[in-house]
């Protein structure tokens, strides 16, 4: 059983003067759904095209699987949805996905079952045999989708799989995903939906100019929760004190302070501390910080809209 | 017992043209000009029938109908060479439809060499086709029957083979616009070429002859046609002599052919080598 399914340790890529992905390094565990966030042209999809061996890193090495990457041993357990889903649009959804199950070796009775099997999932089975071309993006995904998983991967890589997507599509992508994760297998997330990433991944990392400038867990939300205290006096004894908590992460104004904690578990017990400790307690107001605020607190000011 | 990669991208190849509509596109192309052709036949034969001429004359009228016909064929199938793979690889490239291609666990050189053997077949079975047109239009029409047929059709299918591995190896660099304008450029100039080393023949300027040889070096794809065409012809055409791209005056030498099957091996080479280190 491997640990870690994707090892990546410092992947490098120029193209020209420009830098496109700049010292990368993350590991990817088994079964885990890990999200890869950033702003546009931070360099992920070059990050995927490298593991994937459609760009040749200019640097560092990895595993993927175990193999090396770009490797055909990596490959064949891998499953990949490309963001802009073009494929040979004269193909029907079955067509496409029956070739693509070919290039794995696939064949006969077996290859058949395991078509019906995911165009059923996809729910496309009733226009199965009709032209990629008359698709919906939506339709192209869910198709896209199909070709992907027709090698029962180990890992997939999801390039932007709900942009097209309404919302019932997106319901049903992220309920393949855990199905997915049910059954051990790893998926690396690309998307500028962090919605659905919030409700989707165990982890994600978060990449600016080419570069992961941060990690987080996610579902556990050690690190997520903040807690707005105002009360007086806030003097650094009863900051100090606070820490026993969580952290002190912020002072709004003289009377408030922000205080990251475990969980709201620990609420009950901060309002009795500052009231045992003389404290005039005024309001404790919880909340957790969403990624879209952990998003934008991690690219700081410096970014701009893509 | 699995099939190789290779084939299975040539299948989705040959697939694609097909309900792209490529094929039959071809084919239409190809029946008309047949239609035309054995029209043409026709009408000589009617014509040497009511107006009887000396064996010669009458066999130099059916050595150039018959020659004429498989240029025609010869010319129409160097544009379906040259056209249909110019985006075989560069217009996937483009679109991003080879980036779910090439994650598959097939190398890159089965992408390329699937895709050369896919295209390559239809080229293949187009000139024979239009080939077996003429030649049976020539025979059961017209009643002649044309010299030489196996060396001339294998040399010009070496020809269509240079330019199709030339389209395919340009596609893993160029885009397809630039790559259909390289390759027909580099036919052009090939066409030109053969021209000036008749003219350099007949009229002995040796500096046009050698001119026109080291251009048939970079592009041999003309001088194939040459050296068929010379094949097609009896001894008395070829010694009354003629110009055009029927000209026999510089007939292409037996090296030209080996150098005309090493450049198509090295063109895929370089196809394969090319494609290996693309960026996707």
């Amino acid at each position: 059983m491997i640990e870690r399914v994707i090892d990546a340790r410092g992947l490098r890529k120029s193209f020209g003067e420009t830098l496109a992905v700049d010292d990368l390094s993350l590991t990817v565990g088994a079964g885990e759904i890990f999200g890869f966030l950033g702003p546009n042209g931070a360099g992920k999809t070059t990050s995927i095209k490298m593991l994937l061996a459609l760009v040749t890193p200019d640097e560092g090495e990895g595993e993927v699987l175990g193999a090396p990457i770009g490797s055909r041993e990596a490959r064949a357990r891998v499953g990949f949805l490309p963001e802009h889903c073009r494929f040979h649009d004269s193909l029907t959804a079955r067509e496409l996905v029956r070739f693509h199950g070919r290039l794995h070796g696939m064949r006969g009775q077996a290859l058949e079952a395991r078509i019906d099997q995911l165009l059923t999932r996809v729910d496309m089975l009733d226009a199965a045999d009709r032209p990629l071309r008359g698709y919906s993006k939506g339709m192209l995904q869910r198709a896209g989708l199909a070709q992907a998983l027709i090698n029962d991967p180990r890992l997939v890589f999801l390039d932007e799989p709900t942009s097209g997507l309404d919302p019932l599509g997106r319901l049903l992508v992220r309920d393949i995903l855990g199905e997915l994760r049910s059954n051990g297998v790893s998926v690396f997330l690309n998307s500028h939906l962090l919605g659905e990433v919030e409700a989707t991944c165990d982890r994600v990392a978060f990449v600016k100019q080419g570069r992961v400038v941060h990690h987080l867990t996610l579902g556990a939300a050690p690190p997520s929760f903040e807690v707005e205290i105002r009360a007086l006096p806030l003097d650094p004894p009863v900051l100090a004190g606070l820490e026993r908590f969580g952290t002190v992460v912020g002072r709004p104004g003289e009377d408030r302070a922000l205080l990251r904690v475990i969980s709201d578990a620990v609420l009950p017990e901060v309002s009795r501390w500052l009231v045992e400790h003389g404290v005039r307690l005024y309001e404790l107001r919880g909340r957790r910080k969403s990624l879209e605020e952990w998003f934008v607190d991690v690219m700081g000011d410096d970014q701009r809209p893509g | 017992m699995t099939m190789p990669a290779f084939l299975t991208v040539a299948h989705l190849t040959l697939y694609d043209a097909r309900r792209r509509k490529i094929l039959s596109a071809a084919a239409a192309c190809g029946a008309l000009f047949l239609i035309v052709f054995w029209i043409i036949s026709f009408l000589v034969a009617r014509d040497l029938k009511l107006n009887p001429q000396p064996f010669v004359q009458r066999q130099i009228t059916l050595v150039m109908l018959s020659l004429l016909g498989l240029y025609a064929a010869n010319f129409l199938s160097v544009l379906l060479a040259s056209l249909l793979p110019v985006d075989a690889l560069s217009g996937e490239i483009d679109s991003g439809v080879m980036q779910t291609l090439a994650s598959k666990p097939v190398r890159r050189s089965d992408i390329v060499l699937g895709k050369w053997l896919g295209f390559g077949a239809v080229i293949v079975i187009y000139f024979l086709a239009l080939a077996a047109g003429v030649l049976t239009a020539t025979r059961v029409i017209a009643g002649y029957q044309q010299l030489n047929i196996g060396i001339a059709i294998s040399l010009i299918l070496l020809e269509l083979m240079v330019m199709h591995t030339i389209s395919i190896a340009g596609g893993t660099r160029l885009g397809t616009v630039t790559n259909g304008i390289m390759t027909l450029g580099l036919y052009g100039a090939a066409f030109i070429g053969g021209w000036v080393e008749q003219l350099g023949t007949l009229g002995g300027i040796r500096p046009a002859r050698l001119a026109g040889i080291t251009v048939s070096l970079f592009s041999p794809a003309d001088s194939m046609w040459r050296l068929a065409a010379y094949y097609l012809q009896p001894d008395i055409v070829r010694t009354l002599g003629n110009a055009g791209p029927f000209a026999g005056g510089s007939v292409p030498s037996t090296p030209m052919v080996w150098w005309a099957l090493g450049f198509t091996a090295a063109a895929l080479a370089f196809a394969i080598y090319s494609f290996r280190h693309r960026q996707l």
